[in-house]
């Protein structure tokens, strides 16, 4: 008679408290999910973070079975591959959404940047988040890189030989470089070998332990909201900010919501076009690795293209390979590069408008243009399009200054 | 380094492996020249799902094709299932050289012997079709014409050089090409007229090719028209999910102003 009811109750109340007093449980889920408070007027443009999740989850999860029956070597791997297609049972189930993945990996980590960007999500206190996150993206690059040798296809094998000699345009050590990183004096199953210990093991490993620490930065300052307003700074009487609901139940259900849509565009893809016309699986990758055959146009995956338009926009290699590293790079800088006093793109003015949707498109054409030979107009199109990509950040801090802003009201506000 | 006439037509150059690497880039910014093709094909118009005509050109392509060519992932016995065949049809008419309904479709002709013959060995069939497209194949098959100065006797439209025979002679008969010389002396493909006709009329040789060609992209892909069929299902069910997510959030978020 004489057990506290209040404070041990159930078996279950006693067994929490067995794990609280060990392990901070309770604690760490209020602090992250059930207490965790964002703003209620988050838009569509906020489902994209929780989407990075469900497709990294879906590409660990597809990989590990992969690994099961894929052999990285070079005699073997594509013969795997098409083993994995044909006799596995669901074989090519995992490894369409394996591959669809990683593409739809890039449009919703793309789409998550650009809402950064709309909504200034980088700028203070942030900016930690938005490092952390640069880093995830590259580290996506390379983990996309090394997954797509694997197959061991045409396109894996001179995509790799040509983005592995840009490393040749460094002087000096370029070509020293190059035979390390290959581990032979071409791509062979050396290269091969070392590519899945990245792909499977250095990577992902990486990709985990970013993912963490951009959650956990995350959730010690906040989430931003559409009008870039602190929502901490209006609290109720219990403490609970007025603008902001729990991450459980509140945006839990509602990211169901977008997860469901997003299920079925990409399942609409591994169902019914796997190829997605060639950008998410090209055609000539249907044909083993042959080292004495150069494919008549080699184009990187669509995802790499913007980046590969300015690679190929600049007539010397090595500068070339400057400014490609260059534009990868740069926005690893936007939250010293934006002056501007708001955050929101609400309240911004025109200037900044104006230069956002010229980065969008110049980002969107670059892509295409990656995709085209580089010849004719095309070349001068990239030109072109290069110099507006790096304008919007290099001249960053000179427009967002003189950029008229609106004043940003207290609370957050809905637009329908 | 990249002969342009070869590699604009589709011939693949061999090139040296040693010091690859910077002259790789130095090709590729430059490389569009010999991207662009101006060769129009004619639709192959097949239909993956017509198993009458799949099983056709699977008799084709045993009968015309596998002596030379393997497809060395495609396995008889899911052949068979696929095409709603028996295991007696199956033997009877597909297996002429495989003992177990497990094995996989294997060239007749020894490789080595191939590749000394041909200059190099008849390339696999499993995945022409999605490497290439079905259009492609369609027209290369088509697409064989008297050449006197070829070894064969013959050229391909689709492919110049080609080390392979007309081996659909028999049934088409032989054609030749028509060129129009362009002013930078570019040799464009214009048409083809009939030398000596085969034992099919050009409708039943039509078929006959788009049969083949069907058959082709059955093999590549052969789970295809299974997958469709389950995405209809999949994504059924992802509606309902998507109903159901919708109204619990409307039911959590109703006290939410």
């Amino acid at each position: 008679m004489a057990r506290v009811e209040s404070e041990v109750g159930t078996r279950s109340g006693a067994f929490m408290k067995w794990i609280d007093d060990r392990f901070p449980f309770t604690e760490t889920m209020k602090y992250h999910i059930t207490e965790y408070y964002a703003s209620k007027n988050f838009n569509w443009w906020y489902i994209f973070g929780v989407l990075a999740m469900v497709v990294l989850v879906i590409q660990i999860l597809t990989g590990i079975f992969l690994t099961m029956n894929y052999k990285p070597s070079a005699t073997e791997a594509f013969a795997s591959v098409e083993y994995i297609m044909r006799d596995v049972q669901w074989g090519w189930l995992i490894r369409y959404m394996h591959s669809t993945g990683a593409s739809f990996f890039f449009i919703v980590v793309y789409l998550h940047m650009f809402r950064a960007m709309l909504y200034g999500s980088y700028q203070k206190p942030r900016e930690l988040i938005w490092i952390i996150g640069m880093l995830i993206f590259f580290a996506l690059f390379a983990e996309a890189f090394a997954g797509y040798l694997l197959p061991w296809g045409q396109m894996s094998y001179w995509g790799a030989q040509v983005i592995i000699s840009l490393a040749g345009a460094i002087p000096f050590v370029g070509d020293a470089l190059v035979e390390w990183i290959r581990g032979d004096y071409a791509i062979s199953d050396i290269t091969l070998n070392r590519f899945f210990a990245f792909h499977v093991i250095l990577i992902p490993l990486a990709l985990a332990g970013l993912v963490f620490l951009h959650i956990v930065a995350l959730h010690h300052v906040g989430s931003n909201n559409p009008d870039g307003v602190d929502i901490k700074k209006k609290k109720g009487p219990d403490g609970v900010p007025l603008d902001g609901v729990a991450f459980h139940p509140y945006h839990t259900t509602k990211d169901l919501v977008g997860i469901a849509v997003f299920l079925m565009l990409f399942t609409g893809v591994v169902f019914f076009a796997p190829d997605m016309g060639g950008f998410f699986l090209e055609h000539a990758n249907f044909e083993p690795a042959n080292m004495m055959a150069t494919p008549e146009h080699i184009a990187p995956v669509w995802y790499f293209t913007p980046f590969y338009a300015i690679l190929r926009a600049v007539p010397d290699k090595l500068w070339g390979a400057i400014l490609m590293a260059g534009s990868v790079l740069l926005p690893a800088f936007l939250p010293w590069l934006d002056r501007s006093r708001v955050k929101s793109i609400r309240y911004r003015g025109w200037i900044y408008k104006m230069a956002l949707m010229l980065f969008a498109i110049s980002f969107v054409t670059l892509g295409w243009l990656g995709l085209q030979p580089a010849e004719g107009i095309y070349v001068m199109m990239a030109r072109v399009f290069s110099v507006i990509y790096f304008a919007f950040f290099l001249l960053m801090p000179y427009y967002t200054t003189i950029d008229k802003t609106k004043p940003v009201p207290d609370r957050v506000v809905y637009h329908g | 380094m990249v002969n342009p006439q070869l590699a604009r037509t589709g011939q693949f150059s061999k090139i040296r492996v040693t010091r690859l690497g910077a002259a790789l880039v130095a090709l590729l910014l430059t490389f569009g020249v010999h991207a662009a093709s101006d060769v129009e094909l004619e639709p192959a118009g097949n239909d993956p799902d017509n198993i009458k005509s799949l099983q056709s050109g699977a008799r084709n392509f045993m009968n015309y094709c596998a002596g030379c060519h393997s497809a060395k992932y495609v396995r008889f016995n899911t052949l068979a299932r696929d095409l709603e065949l028996s295991e007696d049809q199956l033997v009877e008419n597909l297996m002429f050289n495989a003992e177990k309904t497990f094995e996989t479709i294997q060239a007749t002709m020894p490789l080595d012997d191939a590749a000394r013959w041909f200059g190099q060995p008849p390339p696999d069939m499993s995945l022409m079709a999605r490497a290439r497209g079905t259009d492609y194949v369609y027209n290369f098959l088509k697409g064989f014409y008297i050449d006197p100065e070829s070894p064969t006797g013959v050229d391909n439209r689709m492919l110049e050089g080609t080390s392979m025979p007309h081996v659909l002679w028999e049934l088409q008969g032989y054609q030749k090409a028509v060129f129009s010389t362009d002013e930078n002396g570019t040799r464009h493909f214009e048409h083809f007229e009939s030398v000596s006709a085969g034992s099919m009329s050009e409708d039943e040789f039509d078929e006959f090719v788009r049969d083949t060609t069907n058959f082709l992209e059955y093999v590549s892909e052969p789970i295809r028209s299974t997958r469709r069929v389950l995405g209809v299902w999949v994504m059924m069910f992802l509606i309902v999910f998507w109903i159901i997510a919708s109204m619990l959030k409307k039911q959590i978020w109703k006290d939410v102003t």
